[in-house]
């Protein structure tokens, strides 16, 4: 038996929690997007109100993570794995409230046809989004610097369609004025996937972190 | 601070007859720094703490290999004064050790060994040694009295004091607070800190927290090699060597 079982089973609880808080994140994001495609207003209000217990659950894990600090003063890798936790929560964390805010502005187009053009790019980076965290967490939990580091090229893509969504969505604005409220919210959506996958990326850094110790800028 | 080296240790091999309890230690013990020598029982930390003022010259049967250059000087050439290295390379044990004697005459003793007479030097001297050790306040009002009465911590400071009293270069510690409670013992390392101002210090401790508060460079010993040695943030946050990281996380079985 090792001389810190108990720790390190509270190690792994730890990492169970952040995976448990992660799926729920990335059906949260997923929930969001599926109910702007389909103007689910009913949908959209159910993402809004399952984050309360994303928020719960957050406050939970990251308490836990203090407590482990605190009373097993933890030392390299150990400390490294620690603090990864809290940074991943917090990524988490930010990626949830995103997809609420996604889901507000679905409410907010209250079920109106959406005749912007740029519809296909909005759920193009809604899956890159989601691939990206679902990636980062497989590197959290194999430890996979390799895996971490390939997520920067997706974070380039996500980026490219976000620009490409913002040309779009002016010039509709542009040409046609009846177009402004709708582009409005879904330049919004397409900048908060945009930083979901920013978040995304911050989780391969703490990820590099955590395996190697070394700090390396993503994106 | 530039990093000057006070001590270094080079192709340092020891043996107590045939056992062989140093094995060619390579390391730099830096200026006015606070080197930690971490490691479990008896992987030879506090045998090497000693062979940097030649204490284990007391013992029977050890046999020395390689140098310790104390500013650059070997001090296990042929014609060095022992005794004088004693006074610029002190030492402090694990378990105070305060002569039977006055409070007063325990901090004179080693200037008076010295050959110091004069009743107002060596009152200024007692006084600004107990003052450097954070005990002048405590004891000012009972220098006369018996350092046996003094608390566990007040006798350590007492200790250090008493060394600080022949103005020393290096301080050695060997386990310093490891008989002390918990305040007097953050009392210890508040002083260790304060100390490294003016001088050199190596430390030896049992307790990992003790070593990152206090260090800056912490040497990590195991079988009478030094394994790993570096900046203590970083021998603590991410050690190079699998070993290192299994003794301070503690899966060391």
């Amino acid at each position: 038996m090792s001389p810190r079982s108990s720790f390190e089973r509270a190690l792994a609880e730890l990492q169970q929690d952040i995976l448990r808080m992660a799926s729920l994140v990335e059906q949260a994001i997923y929930d969001s997007v599926q109910s702007l495609i389909r103007l689910d207003v009913a949908g959209a209000a159910q993402v809004i109100m399952s984050d309360e217990m994303i928020d719960e659950l957050y406050l939970e894990i990251e308490d836990k993570c203090v407590k482990l600090i605190a009373t097993q003063q933890p030392l390299a890798r150990d400390l490294r794995v620690a603090i990864t936790g809290i940074k991943i929560l917090l990524s988490l964390e930010r990626m949830a409230d995103h997809a609420v805010d996604i889901a507000r502005a679905t409410m907010c187009l209250s079920g109106q046809p959406l005749t912007v053009k740029c519809l296909d790019y909005i759920p193009r980076m809604a899956r890159l989004a989601q691939q990206m965290v679902k990636d980062g967490l497989d590197a959290y939990v194999n430890g996979d610097v390799q895996k971490a580091r390939e997520m920067c090229a997706l974070d380039d893509e996500v980026d490219y369609i976000f620009a490409r969504v913002f040309r779009e969505l002016v010039n509709s604005m542009r040409e046609d004025p009846r177009t402004v409220m709708q582009s409005a919210y879904l330049l919004y959506v397409s900048r908060y996937l945009e930083r979901i996958a920013d978040h995304a990326t911050n989780i391969g850094e703490a990820v590099i972190y955590l395996v190697t110790g070394e700090r390396w800028e993503l994106n | 601070m530039e990093n000057r080296v006070k001590i270094d240790i080079k192709n340092l091999n020891l043996y107590y007859k045939d056992f062989q309890a140093l094995r060619d230690i390579n390391l730099s013990i830096q200026a006015n720094k606070i080197t930690a020598l971490i490691g479990p029982s008896g992987c030879g930390k506090s045998t090497f703490l000693r062979t940097l003022n030649r204490m284990n010259d007391l013992v029977e049967g050890v046999r020395v290999e390689g140098r310790v250059l104390l500013d650059g000087q070997d001090i296990y050439a042929r014609d060095v004064d022992v005794v004088h290295l004693r006074k610029r390379v002190g030492m402090v044990f694990q378990r105070p050790n305060p002569f039977p004697m006055s409070i007063y005459d325990n901090v004179a003793y080693g200037p008076r060994v010295h050959g110091i007479k004069n009743r107002r030097l060596l009152d200024e001297i007692v006084e600004r040694s107990l003052r450097q050790a954070a005990l002048w306040d405590e004891v000012r009002d009972r220098l006369f009295k018996s350092a046996l009465g003094l608390s566990g911590g007040q006798q350590q400071r007492l200790c250090i004091a008493r060394l600080l009293a022949v103005e020393p270069e290096v301080l050695l510690m060997d386990e310093p607070s490891s008989a002390l409670d918990p305040i007097s013992t953050l009392k210890i390392e508040e002083l260790i800190q304060e100390l490294k101002k003016d001088y050199t210090i190596v430390i030896v401790t049992h307790n990992m927290q003790q070593a990152a508060r206090v260090s800056d460079i912490a040497a990590y010993f195991l079988n009478g090699e030094v394994v790993e040695w570096g900046a203590t943030e970083e021998i603590f946050t991410r050690p190079r060597d699998r070993r290192t990281e299994d003794y301070i996380t503690g899966r060391f079985g």
